[in-house]
């Protein structure tokens, strides 16, 4: 096959995944929000939990639409653009992707409708089923799709018959693969603390303000409780999600640590520029052996270099090496802004403190950059492997014409540019108004999120 | 298993979840191509209501019918979306337009909000079209050697496939018509009505024209018949000749039924109108799974994959179906002339 075509299908699977990741990674959390939300109204009845409820209820439809039919271009792409693959592994990996439609698409699809339009029309403890049902799905989604994906990094439980096809000779060892239980873990985390950082942004925007009404101060609490104690536990399971990959994808940790040489005692590189075709980093700022303790858990011990891998195995390593290190960057700062809300929580300086709300309206957005960020170093690592060892990713493109990709290609961007920037916009000025303290029930003629849809007709 | 190939089992099953996906989305899309026709926004809102708590979950058979088709039949998979890949990326764009215009409409003031409606009408209309073309560039059959896709980036589009696409846009819009006579209430039902007995008359066209046309697109499909151009061959269209006999009575039904008392019956007499046309293309085409090409058997999973699924599916579709029915029972009464449903 062409190298055009592979590199404009790659291009196009990744802006295509990658537009996708942004919503689950949003949605995932936001519906176990939710569902806390409306326990705790249930609950508790103080109704700044309903009115949080209500307000992150439209933001949540708005994003769960987009996600949604940005994973429907996402079944389609697998035969549009990798028939090959698909064809050699469907049978080893098309029952996770089934499963995945079966045990969640339909629960989240069905109970969302439930969820949006049922406020009136169906008893409280009903609704509150119906939103757990939602937020139930997006974790059995993302269960599926990572055992999937997990199998693709570290694959087992499987033969290659004589035709070239994969045949399964254990499901349980291909889901259970060895790195699904830490990317499982990572991802869904990843998504809780996104969640965590858009809430707490959104909350801080409305102090500043001058909004100091419950609903922003609890908000504000929930999300520092939530990034405190997550942020770094996060630091430690993607410390376990590295060890896996040392174990399993050697390659891969060489390149995201900028490693070139194989040795004892690797440096934790802070900085440099990783220079592919001379083999090593320029500007290099790094701490000498504690890489090895983090990979190995001992300073001296001698690790793979990616001049143990022939040219031809390596991933890339610039775009590795990098996307590692924003997302790694961005975990700490969480950690960071977690620690600070949580000293400003115990002085009870938490609702007046500007400089630390404002902090977290710039970091607002973190989350979204660090999932792609991970996502980029996940997936350019594994390269250039499809099936990471087994399958390369240049053997498994579909017999479609350049033009045909390139011309997809182009409209896929233009029209995610603009059913993005429109999304973006909408959820923006919802956070912009935040949540009201007689938030309005919604009626059931429309999505929760219309307030002006009464007022603001079309002509 | 049950003394049946899996793959047929599974051929069957994909095959239902694809027609409950014509069925249910269908609507959905149908009331989309209806957008144009309404009187102003105020209906506009209506329409998008009587769909609006439904359309995710129809859609998902969409993506039932894409991942089944991948996990069961991969290599039909494989063969199959390279030769339609046009078309193909073509309908998720515009169910992506059409998709979030859902809720962007709401959100979006004066121009925005005209931008989405549009964006709705336009991708309900594009998405039917796209599925028209995949599914006449499938009928026709699609060049494969060894078992991938040996043609040209175009095949798929010859006069044969937008003659379908036509069909189905009509097809849909019946649909569409029909669920609004089953919504909706008022001056937009009076309408639905209208839209009704005309989309049934130029649906019996179609369909006709298409069938005719379908005869012709391989000797298999004309001898499976014994239709041809010049002659009948009895004793072989008899036994197949109850199907489009079937058709036209179920056309001149939903013709009388629009002004029937029971609104849900045009939809039931329209869903029963594309079960025929969609049972005769099954007798058309049998045992292929991409016409002419490839068996299930062929392009089947391997049998441990099969039958894992065969259990989840088992277990898993009857849950799907309970709760879909009740989300559909919930929110079953008519939307009001303000759009909320009371």
């Amino acid at each position: 096959m062409e190298l055009e075509a592979v590199l404009l299908a790659r291009l196009q699977f990744a802006f295509t995944i990658g537009f996708h990741i942004i919503f689950p990674a949003f949605t995932i959390g936001l519906a176990s929000f939710l569902a806390v939300l409306e326990g705790l109204w249930l609950w508790t009845k103080k109704p700044h939990f309903r009115n949080l409820y209500l307000f992150w209820v439209k933001i949540f439809a708005l994003s769960f639409g987009m996600g949604v039919v940005s994973g429907v271009v996402m079944s389609y792409q697998f035969g549009t653009n990798w028939s090959v693959f698909s064809a050699q592994v469907g049978s080893v990996i098309g029952p996770l992707l089934a499963y995945e439609v079966l045990t969640a698409f339909f629960l989240e699809a069905s109970f969302l409708g439930v969820m949006l339009f049922g406020w009136k029309r169906v008893g409280p403890g009903l609704h509150f089923f119906a939103t757990c049902m939602v937020a139930i799905g997006t974790l059995f989604s993302a269960f599926w799709i990572l055992a999937a994906n997990s199998w693709m990094q570290t694959p087992q439980g499987f033969e290659v018959a004589e035709d070239g096809t994969f045949v399964a000779t254990s499901f349980m060892e291909v889901v259970f693969n060895p790195s699904l239980p830490s990317r499982f873990a990572h991802m869904v985390v990843a998504a809780y603390l996104t969640t965590a950082m858009v809430v707490a942004g959104a909350a801080a925007f409305g102090l500043l303000r001058r909004r100091a009404n419950g609903e922003n101060r609890t908000s504000l609490r929930m999300a520092v409780l939530m990034m405190a104690i997550v942020a770094p536990l996060q630091l430690v399971i993607g410390h376990e999600s590295g060890v896996v990959a040392h174990e399993h994808q050697p390659a891969k940790v060489a390149a995201m640590e900028g490693w070139w040489q194989t040795r004892s005692g690797q440096p934790t590189i802070l900085f440099a520029i990783p220079d592919e075709a001379g083999e090593r980093n320029h500007a290099e700022v790094a701490i000498p052996r504690i890489g090895s303790w983090v990979v190995a858990g001992d300073m001296n011990a001698e690790v793979k270099g990616l001049d143990a891998f022939a040219p031809a195995d390596r991933p890339p390593v610039f775009i590795t090496f990098w996307a590692f290190r924003v997302m790694v960057g961005l975990g700490l700062a969480m950690i960071a802004l977690g620690l600070w809300g949580a000293v400003l929580w115990v002085l009870r300086k938490l609702d007046g403190a500007n400089w630390y709300h404002r902090a977290l309206v710039l970091a607002g957005p973190s989350g979204f950059v660090a999932v792609l960020a991970g996502w980029i170093a996940a997936e350019v690592g594994r390269q250039p492997y499809v099936v990471y060892g087994v399958l390369r990713t240049v053997d498994a493109v579909s017999p479609v014409a350049v033009g045909s990709i390139a011309a997809s290609l182009l409209t896929f961007l233009i029209v995610y540019a603009i059913v993005f920037s429109a999304g973006a916009l909408y959820i923006l000025r919802l956070i912009e108004r935040g949540p009201d303290s007689d938030e309005p029930e919604p009626v059931s003629r429309q999505p929760p999120g219309s307030p002006l849809a009464a007022a603001v007709e079309e002509r | 298993m049950f003394g049946l190939e899996l793959s047929m089992i599974w051929a069957v099953l994909i095959a239902v979840a694809v027609f409950i996906y014509v069925a249910l989305d269908g609507f959905d899309l149908g009331v989309g191509i209806l957008f144009p026709f309404a009187k102003d926004a105020r209906e506009r809102d209506q329409m998008q209501a009587a769909i609006a708590p439904v359309w995710d979950g129809n859609e998902t058979w969409l993506v039932l019918g894409g991942g089944g088709l991948f996990a069961a039949f991969p290599k039909a998979y494989a063969a199959l979306m390279p030769a339609v890949y046009l078309p193909i990326i073509l309908m998720l764009l515009a169910l992506i337009f059409r998709g979030v215009a859902f809720e962007f409409r709401h959100h979006a003031r004066e121009r925005g909000r005209r931008f989405w409606t549009a964006a709705f009408a336009g991708g309900s209309f594009a998405a039917a079209v796209a599925q028209g073309l995949v599914l006449g560039g499938f009928v026709q059959g699609v060049r494969i050697e060894n078992g991938a896709f040996v043609g040209g980036a175009f095949d798929w589009l010859t006069p044969f496939s937008l003659m379908v696409a036509t069909a189905l846009v009509i097809g849909y819009a019946l649909l569409g018509a029909a669920w609004l006579v089953f919504k909706t209430q008022g001056a937009l039902f009076d309408r639905a009505r209208a839209w009704l007995k005309q989309a049934s008359l130029l649906v019996m066209l179609a369909m006709g024209a298409v069938s005719l046309a379908t005869l012709g697109v391989d000797p298999r499909v004309t001898a499976r018949w014994g239709v041809s151009m010049t002659n009948v061959d009895w004793p072989v269209f008899v036994r197949l000749a109850p199907l489009p006999v079937i058709a036209a009575m179920l056309c001149v039904f939903l013709w009388r039924g629009a002004e029937g008392r029971n609104h849900l019956t045009p939809y039931l007499l329209a869903v029963g109108l594309f079960l025929v046309g969609y049972v005769g293309l099954a007798v058309s085409l049998f045992p292929y799974i991409i016409p002419f090409a490839m068996t299930p058997a062929d392009a089947a999973a391997a049998d441990n994959a099969l039958s894992l699924m065969l259990w989840g599916a088992l277990v898993l579709l009857p849950v799907i179906l309970s709760y879909t029915a009740y989300v559909y029972w919930l929110f079953r009464a008519k939307v009001g002339s303000d759009g909320a449903y009371h």
